[in-house]
């Protein structure tokens, strides 16, 4: 007889397929993978500041990196996993307050959150643009 | 019950509070940088050079940066001991997860002293 209650191993591919994805995993995955963004982005920001502080020039040379297109892609992508970590790990500290640990809190507050990211996201594009 | 050598503090308590610690000197400082960004939108070098010259700054900066290393520390070891694993990825795994490791803590070591040429070596 086949027991469907014993425990099961998750692999990746159980992850990706077989479980459906609640709103609060996917604002936690979505905080993971931002902060990897940020872990990479980190020696963006210190190339840019180290540019910016090396000489007049070198913070004029930045001025023109962040003013070109691709530039302004770059620093709008990174304020925005900025963005999105900060408002997330807001979350976390107020649920680790013991905040939003029910099963309808955790979802409102992962709605919150995707809620103002969008918001700052949008910010930061309009930001960007005008800089 | 055997030790992590890896995590950032060999406690997982420890990593914790660590973690919580440094997010919050990180808001700050992002809140205060975001605000001098947005006020004077018109920065020019010597301002902005003055600004890094101050002592309060330079010691900000500083702790912000080396939060953000303990803090990516923390959070690239947790993400790497979840998913490089051999049960997800296979016999090969421990040995990546170890590279994966090291190599984060050697982007971080350099991310530090990077960070302190810039404040104070320039």
């Amino acid at each position: 007889m086949k027991n469907d209650s014993r425990p099961i191993n998750v692999g990746i591919s159980d992850l990706l397929f077989r479980f459906r994805w609640p709103l609060p995993a996917l604002t936690s995955i979505t905080h993971r993978i931002a902060g990897v963004v940020l872990f990479v982005g980190t020696g963006f920001a210190l190339y840019a500041l180290d540019l910016s502080l090396s000489s007049e020039s070198g913070f004029e040379e930045l001025r023109g990196l962040l003013l070109s297109p691709f530039g302004k892609f770059i620093s709008w992508g990174l304020l925005s996993a900025l963005a999105y970590h900060f408002i997330a790990g807001i979350k976390h500290l107020l649920m680790d307050m013991g905040v939003a640990e029910t099963l309808e809190g955790g979802i409102f507050a992962a709605r919150v959150v995707l809620f103002l990211s969008v918001i700052a996201i949008f910010l930061n594009a309009v930001w960007v643009m005008q800089w | 019950m055997v030790s992590q050598i890896t995590s950032f503090s060999r406690n997982g308590v420890s990593d914790w509070l660590v973690q919580r610690v440094t997010a919050i000197i990180l808001a700050v400082y992002t809140v205060v940088v975001v605000a001098i960004l947005l006020f004077e939108p018109q920065l020019g070098y010597a301002q902005w050079r003055a600004l890094f010259s101050a002592t309060w700054m330079q010691i900000f900066t500083l702790i912000t940066l080396l939060s953000t290393c303990a803090h990516a520390w923390i959070g690239m070891w947790t993400a790497g001991t979840d998913y490089l694993r051999p049960h997800a990825l296979g016999p090969g795994a421990n040995g990546l997860r170890l590279v994966y490791q090291v190599s984060c803590s050697m982007i971080l070591l350099v991310y530090m002293i990077w960070g302190i040429k810039i404040l104070w070596g320039n």
